[in-house]
Formats: C-alpha cells, structure tokens, sequence
C-alpha cells in the first residue's frame, strides 16, 4: 500500500476488508512525510509514532469488532494548524501561539476522530490564515509539489502540498477568502468551502467569523463527499451552524453523476483582460465536458465583482482584528520578555509575536472599525455584501451554478507576487463566495503551459452543497487531471 | 444662585442564571480562583459563545417590571478594550439593537409626591474576571470565574435631581429585580453597581451642564456620597467661574472623594462592531407573553392589599414590601397569627432593631413564621407582657421554635393573679410612704414610680393594666 496515490474511500474500503492494516497505513503516510516534507515544508507538527501506533491498534480493534463502519475508518489525515487538536499544538503558523497546546477539539476534528479518522498531524500555512502564498508562516514557507520554486497558495497552502506531493490523502482546512480553493488549485487537488454553517466553526481559530469555513481538501470529490458526511450538520457550540434538512442527507450518496439538464452560467467577468489564457482556456474546457454531459452552459455576467475585493478586506480585517484582540500574552501563548507594564506587555507581545502581514490587516481592521469611519467603510462594505448576496440569488434562480476559474493565473514563483494589492486582487473569484456564505467546489482542469495545474471552480446556491459536488463529480468520471501526480523536475 | 443637580444612572446587575451567559460554566460566588472556567468564558482560540436562553428570560422578565419595550429583533456587539480581566480584550454588549427600550418606574419620594424616572434601555452583556493584586504589591493575579456572568444593564435618562431621588430609584429595581428572582442583587458582592452620571446648571436653565462619571458604586450610602460630593464639587467649580471637565471619576469610598481617571479626550474607542459569532436574536411574541402573564406581585401591589386586607398603614406596608424576604415573612406569620398589625409592629420595631444592630441583611432572617406566629399570640393572649415579649422576640428571631417551651422554662408568664399583685402592692406601698404622700399631694409622677417598683417586685412579669388598677384602688382606700 502506498499513500501516494490512493483515496481515503480506497484506502477505508481496504482497511474494512482487512486487506490493508490501519498501522501499515499510518507507517506509510509517516515514511511519505518523512521523505517528502524536508523540501515541501507543508507540516509544522507530526505526531509521535508511537502515539499514532497506539491510535492505530484502537481504530482496528474498531473495525475488527463492527464499532467503527465509516468508510473513513483508519485513514490519516492532516489538520491544518489553525484548527485546534486536543492536546496537539495548534499554532496558527504564528509565533503568537508557537507554544499553544489546546485542551480541546474542533467539532470538525471530533466528528471525524469519532469515524474512526487518525490525526496524523498540522499543516502549515499563511500565518493565521492570512495569505494566499503560505509564505507568511512562521515556520517558514511551503514549496508547491509541481514546481518547488513556485508557491502552493495559501492560506491552506501545507494541505494542499501534502496531498499533491503524495504525504497524505485527505485533509481539513479552513477558508475565508478562497484559503482552501485557492491552493487546491495551484496545487491540482479537489478543495471544498461549504455552504456557511454546514460544518461547525467551533475550534477554527478565528480569523473573519462571517466569512470562515472549515472544509475539506482530498484528490477527488468523492472523498470531499465522505469528509463532509463525516462532518456535517448542526453544533450546539457554534450559533451559527445550521440545523436544515438539506445537511441531513449523504452528500456521497447523492453522487450520482447524472447531471442532465443542470443550468450552469459563465460569468463573462471571468473570462476577460487580466484572466490567463492558458487558466481560460482549460476551464472552458471544463465547461464543454459539462455540456457533453448533458448540462446547459450560457454566458452570464457578475457586475459586482468589482466590489467585492473592497468588501471583503474591510469585514475581513475588521472581524480579524477583533477575533485577533485576545492575543495579548496574558493567557497563553507567546509573552514578550521585559515588559515593565500592562500596556507595555500588550505592546511588545503584540509587535513581537505577529507577522507583518497580520500586524497589517489587524490595523487596517482597527481602521475601518474606529469611530467616525466606521459608517464610511464597515457599515459600507456590509451593504455591498448584501448587495452580492442578492445579486447572487438573482443569479441563481436562472442557473443551478456558476462555473469560472479559482484564480486569475496558476500558481506563481516564491516571491514573485510583490505588489500587495495585487495579491489581494487574485482573491476576487473565491471571496465573492464566503461574502454570500455559498458552496463552491475547486477541481483540477488541466495544466497550462507551464505545466502547472488549473483549478475549476463550480459555484453553488446556499445549501446545494450536494448538487455542486455532484457536478464535480461528473467532471471527474471522464477526466484524468486529478490523478495526475508530479513528478520531482516535472515542471520547467 | 441656585444650582439644580442632574443625575442619571447606570445600573449593572447580575443575572442569577445558574450557567455563565455563553457557556455553561455555574457562576456561584466565592469559589477558588478559575475553578469556574472553560475555553469559551476564557475566550481561547476557536472557542464559541452560545446564548444561554435562561439569560434572555431572565433579562425580558426584567425589562417587562420596569415597564419596558421588548425588541423583537436585537443583537450582541462586541465592545473592544484591553485590559487583563477582559480574556477576549472585547465584551460582548449590546449597542446598536439592545434588547429593552422606553420603560420608567413611578418612584413615591419622602415628600409623598411620586416622581416618574424614564428609562432609556436595558442591554444585556457579559462581566468581566477579576485582578488580585499580591498584598506586596509586586504582582497582579487573574480570576476569570466572574467572566462571562451574565449581565444587564439598566440605563436611566437624567431625570433625577437629588440623592434621595437616586437612592429611591436604585431600590426600587432592586426590589423589583429580587421579586422577580432574576438577581439578588447583593450590592456588596457587586451583582448590584450603580454609575452615577451627574451635571449642574443653573436653577431653572434649560441647558445641561458638563456631566461627570463615577463608575461602580456599590452601596446606597456610596451613591448617597459620592452625589453630594460631586454635586458640590461641580458647583464650587462653577462659583468659581470655573469649567466643569467631562470625565470619568473613580469614587472612593474610604477618603469620602470622587478622582480623576480620565477624561473625553483620552476616551476609549471601543469599536463596537455587531458580533459575527452570534447571529441576530429574535424574541418570539409568544415567549414575551408567556413570561408577562408570569410576573409577580411586586413591592407597591403587595403594600396596597397589605393595606387593604391587614390594615397596615400605607408607610408600614411600604417599608415591610419594599424587601421581598421580609415582605414574605410577613404574610407567612401573618397567616398563621392572631393580629396582622401585631405581627408588623414587632417587624418594624424589634426586627428591623436587631437586623441594623447586627448588620444583617434579610437574606440572612432565621424567624420562623409559626413559631413568630405564635409569639405573637403569646402577646395578644396576655401570656406575656412586653417586658418579657422582647426577650422571646429575640428567641424567635434566632430561629427558636418553642415559644410555649421558651416561655415557660425562663419563667416569663404574665402574673395576672390577684393575690400575688396585690401582695406586691401592699409591699411596695408600705415600703414607700413618702412617693405615696406625694402622689396623695397630686404628683402623678409618684405613680409611675410605684407601678415601677411593683413591677419590679414581680420580677417584671405582672400584668401592668392590673398592677395599675390595683394600685389605684388601694392609694384611693386609705
């Protein structure tokens, strides 16, 4: 058995036959990451051995005696760092919590722990979740599998490289802005944001509450399926998770691929200046596999995308820097040396323990929230957010979903992004979604010429989180690109 | 000139829930230092707060006995300060859609007029822990079991204009706030604090002048001194032909002064901002009318039937309602006993004397009402004279129960026997030739004095309407 290029479902099946052993499989992916991470960097923490072992002979005992039947039983998975692991340092990639060690378990984390899923350890990533590169970590950046030169993605850049560069199968992440979406596409994996709600949020370290998900990441939709199943539905420890009959049924289940008759607009905002050729192209293509299959394609436009950048970065940052408020070294975590007062010790933890990057968004967040702007940006960027939602449902009483790119272009080289605000800019696909708390797959659909892969992305309505992996799925029944695998020099 | 003085109030109390507002950690008073914590009421990463329905009930409740408007749509913004007991470095309150609007309470002053007190708004929120300062002073520790109770706070508009109106106000909510039972509202512990807003203009004039803060006061007699310091304050400054500073004072109670803290220039920006981690709240019609059908008989009601059916006077029944414990005793003993009126006389007069002489509040009252009851049918029955009653009373009031047994084994029944008064009298007469020459020559005075001695000799259980029928009779004999 190898880790490398088998899905969780495959492996599960294998493990409740008895075919496979859940050690052998936990030793597999341990050997993948000790010979791969040394040049992807995309875990901060790995688990013991022998604590995986111990685990390991538990889950068996699970399966072996009939307690453990999820088709998920046994498989290692990877969390990402920002999400809490009882007793499994969590840090956020940050040095504010380098040393922090939670007493308890995301919901997420729990529910597929109770599936019998074995925490195999913690994914690197943009520090705090702010990023789109995964260079902002405080343990140093993620290399992109396809081409080490070139960057992942981010935030969720660690899951996304771990799973192309052939670690792991299967991984949990988090996404506000396109965090899972994003790096699933530079990195030619399946990501998933789902609808608002679907998955609790208790535990995921918050960055902007309105807009964070946590979701999955795998190498195809049919994993992306069981880990929602896994997941999903109503926590009475988060107020925002839903508690509707649309999260009650089997998303796996509903994979039938038939999806004859499905209204799928292009938004021709994302075809235009500015959108690669190469990355236009092969979704495109993508389309056109979907009308092979019987859905209707038609050209529709966003108008507002213009406004979405904007939105997004003031509630962001705004949410964020109050979320981020609490990491002030009095509690846990990070604590400056010599501080001879209160705000002195506030001040220098503050400065010390955080990134450039984070330090910039909890200011500008301070900013837009501060009295006499508060009306003029944050109460602004709400009524545009209303304005996209509505807009959103217009659009989708015409089209069951909306298909366009991740991204303007695939992944590009370590440091080759050096205009912020371009940065911010590449995230105008993925973030319209979290500000309309909808679901939207990423799926790979082939490379451009550089050879480096292109991620689809499928739009759905609030709660379709069925029908939209349902697409994907179809797309993947007669392409390959997700079983593509990258080769050490590969990409040119 | 005359200067008018303008208050209005802030009252902060706590919700006797017995969960946290968020998470459901108990919020009992007094427990060891952060035995009372979870990851959510110490705000670590990733942790949620959920609403804890009981807060919401127990907070309408209030809103509905201080007359208010119920908000159908209202929600939590997040208040943003730095500072060690506030774990999350915000508070979660309610500025924007707070969940109470436009109520008032009737306030009856000394003067017997009443005086209407509009209340702006209710919100509810959360408390913050508590700092401990090393007795050496060389560091600081942090209880966070106070985090995270959950709080109401009750804003006033500013339409008092004494002490006395602020005193009246803060005891009116809190009698209605312990009726309820939704607080109780022990100012020392802090579940009950008051701020105290106050300006100063000149008599009549229509403008306000600048108002000072003093931040959680936390008795009557705080509130009662730190306004009339503060009023006098603002008015020397203003004699002066000064300017009053807008600022916020801390008042200490210790040095009987109000101090600076800080002032509107170095005002905090709190950034309240509607918090994304609890979606907006929406109080259901049927669950506003539900709790209104359920509200109590509070303190004025009960004072006008304890006029009407136990022929109380308005003054007695207002001062026996205005607790509700006491209140409660009260109808309990009442029930039971022979005379109504009896039973609040001694409340009033012997009760109220040993609470005060004590320092005891009524929570701590140990009376039983049977065994009160019983008392008092001791009394009224002339088993006892009240000589003898107030030490029985204080039997009672230590909790005793045998009032009979008490009675009988310190020999404190009433000698109402003829024989044994009279022997007395004869005694006391013969004894005493020259007080009887002198009542003889008309000092009445002379008469109390023999009853005195007569009452002595019976070791101070004769039954004084014989012992001064007797002596009558026998000093108009000879």
């Amino acid at each position: 058995m190898r880790i490398e290029n088998i899905t969780a479902l495959e492996l599960g099946q294998k493990m409740q036959s008895g075919e496979v052993a859940v050690a052998d499989a936990v030793t597999s992916a341990l050997d993948a990451i000790a010979s791969q991470d040394g040049r992807l960097n995309a875990f901060i923490t790995v688990c013991e051995r022998e604590d995986l072992l111990a685990r390991a002979a538990e889950v068996q005992a699970g399966i072996k005696n009939g307690t453990l039947t999820s088709p998920l039983a046994g498989v290692p998975i990877a969390i990402k760092d920002n999400i809490c692991t009882k007793g499994l340092r969590t840090t956020a990639a940050s040095k504010m919590l380098h040393n922090f060690t939670p007493p308890y378990s995301a919901t997420a984390v729990e529910r597929l722990e109770a599936a019998g899923m074995i925490v195999i350890g913690k994914l690197n990533m943009d520090e705090f979740a702010m990023g789109s590169s995964s260079e902002t970590s405080y343990f140093g950046p993620v290399k992109n599998p396809w081409d080490l030169k070139r960057v992942p993605g981010g935030s969720s850049g660690g899951g996304a490289a771990a799973i192309a560069g052939g670690e792991i199968c299967v991984a949990l992440c988090s996404d506000t802005g396109g965090s899972i979406r994003q790096p699933a596409s530079h990195c030619g994996v399946v990501g998933f944001k789902p609808t608002y709600g679907v998955v609790s949020r208790y535990g995921g370290i918050g960055y902007a509450s309105s807009l964070d998900q946590i979701g999955p990441m795998a190498r195809d939709v049919a994993d992306i399926a069981a880990l929602m199943d896994a997941m999903k539905g109503k926590d009475p420890l988060d107020s925002t998770s839903l508690d509707v009959a649309e999260t009650r049924e089997s998303y796996l289940a509903g994979l039938t691929g038939d999806i004859k008759g499905k209204r799928i607009g292009l938004p021709k905002e994302c075809f235009g200046d500015g959108v690669d050729a190469g990355v236009k192209k092969r979704v495109l293509e993508a389309a056109d596999i979907l009308a092979a299959q019987g859905a209707v394609i038609a050209e529709i436009s966003m108008p507002f995308l213009d406004y979405v950048i904007p939105a997004y970065y003031v509630i962001a940052t705004a949410e964020a820097s109050s979320n981020l408020a609490r990491f002030d070294g009095v509690k846990y975590g990070y604590r400056a040396e010599g501080a001879a007062s209160v705000e002195s010790l506030y001040r220098k933890t503050r400065s010390e323990g955080f990134g450039a990057e984070v330090i910039k968004r909890i200011l500008l967040g301070t900013f837009v929230l501060s009295s006499g702007y508060y009306d003029a940006y944050y109460n602004k960027a709400l009524k545009v957010r209303g304005l996209i939602k509505q807009q959103f449902d217009a659009l989708f009483e015409a089209y069951d979903a909306i298909l366009c790119p991740n991204a303007p272009y695939t992944a590009p080289l370590v440091g080759e992004e050096t205009d912020a605000l371009q940065r911010y800019l590449s995230d105008i696909f993925t973030a319209s979604v979290n500000l309309a708390g909808l679901p939207a797959l990423s799926l790979p659909c082939g490379f451009d010429t550089k050879g480096m892969p292109v991620g689809a992305q499928i739009i759905g309505k609030p709660l379709a989180d069925g029908a939209v992996l349902n697409l994907g799925y179809a797309l993947q029944q007669v392409t390959d690109y997700h079983k593509q695998i990258p080769r050490e020099g590969a990409a040119v | 000139m005359s200067w008018d003085i303008v208050i209005g109030l802030e009252v902060h109390v706590e919700l006797s829930t017995r969960s946290k507002i968020f998470c459901g950690c108990p919020t009992d008073f007094g427990a060891a230092p952060n035995t009372q914590c979870c990851p959510i009421c110490i705000g670590m990463p990733g942790a949620l707060p959920v609403l804890n329905e009981k807060v919401l009930e127990y907070a309408v409740k209030a809103g509905l006995a201080l007359d208010c408007e119920i908000q159908r749509n209202n929600q939590f913004d997040r208040k943003h300060y730095f500072y060690p007991d506030l774990p999350k470095a915000y508070q979660n309150s309610q500025l924007y859609l707070p969940y109470c609007k436009d109520g008032h309470v009737d306030l009856t002053l000394s003067s017997g007029e009443t005086k209407r007190i509009r209340i702006r708004g209710i919100h509810m929120e959360e408390d913050a822990g508590k700092l401990i300062h090393s007795p050496a002073g060389d560091c600081t520790y942090l209880d966070y079991n106070r985090g995270c109770v959950p709080l109401i706070e009750i804003v006033s508009q500013p339409d008092m204009c004494s002490a006395e109106e602020a005193v009246a106000y803060v005891s009116h909510i809190k009698s209605t706030l312990e009726y309820l039972e939704v607080s109780d509202c022990q100012m020392q512990e802090g579940s009950l604090r008051a701020d105290v807003n106050l300006s100063v203009k000149p008599g009549g004039s229509e403008e306000l002048g600048t108002r000072t803060e003093m931040k959680n006061l936390n008795s009557f007699r705080a509130i009662e001194r730190a306004i009339a310091f503060e009023a006098e304050r603002h008015i020397a400054i203003l004699e002066d032909g000064g300017a009053v500073k807008q600022e916020t004072r801390r008042w200490d109670d210790n040095k009987g002064q109000s101090f600076a803290m800080r002032s509107k220039e170095n005002a905090q920006d709190y950034r309240y901002f509607p918090d994304p981690d609890l979606p907006p709240l929406v109080v259901e019609d049927a669950f506003i009318e539900r709790l209104r059908a359920n509200l109590p008989e509070f303190a004025a009601a009960k004072a006008a039937r304890f006029v009407a059916e136990c022929g109380l006077n308005p003054t007695d029944a207002a001062t026996i309602t205005a607790d509700k414990t006491i209140a409660a005793l009260f109808e309990d003993t009442a029930a039971l006993a022979k005379s109504a009126k009896e039973v609040s006389a001694w409340m009033l007069g012997d009760m109220m004397y040993h609470m005060s002489d004590r320092g005891m509040d009524s929570g701590a009252l140990q009376i039983k009402p049977a065994a009160f009851a019983a008392f008092v049918g001791a009394v009224t029955d002339g088993q006892i004279n009240r000589t003898a009653g107030k030490k029985v009373f204080e039997y009672v009031f230590d909790g005793g129960d045998d009032v009979a047994g008490y009675i009988a084994e310190h020999g404190l029944l009433q000698i109402s026997d003829d024989g044994a008064i009279g022997a007395a009298v004869d005694k006391v007469l013969a004894a005493n030739e020259k007080a009887v020459a002198e009542y003889r020559e008309g000092k009445t005075k002379a008469f109390g004095f023999l009853v005195g001695q007569v009452m002595k000799d019976l070791q101070g259980k004769g039954n004084p309407g014989q012992i001064n029928a007797m002596l009558k009779e026998k000093l108009e004999e000879v």
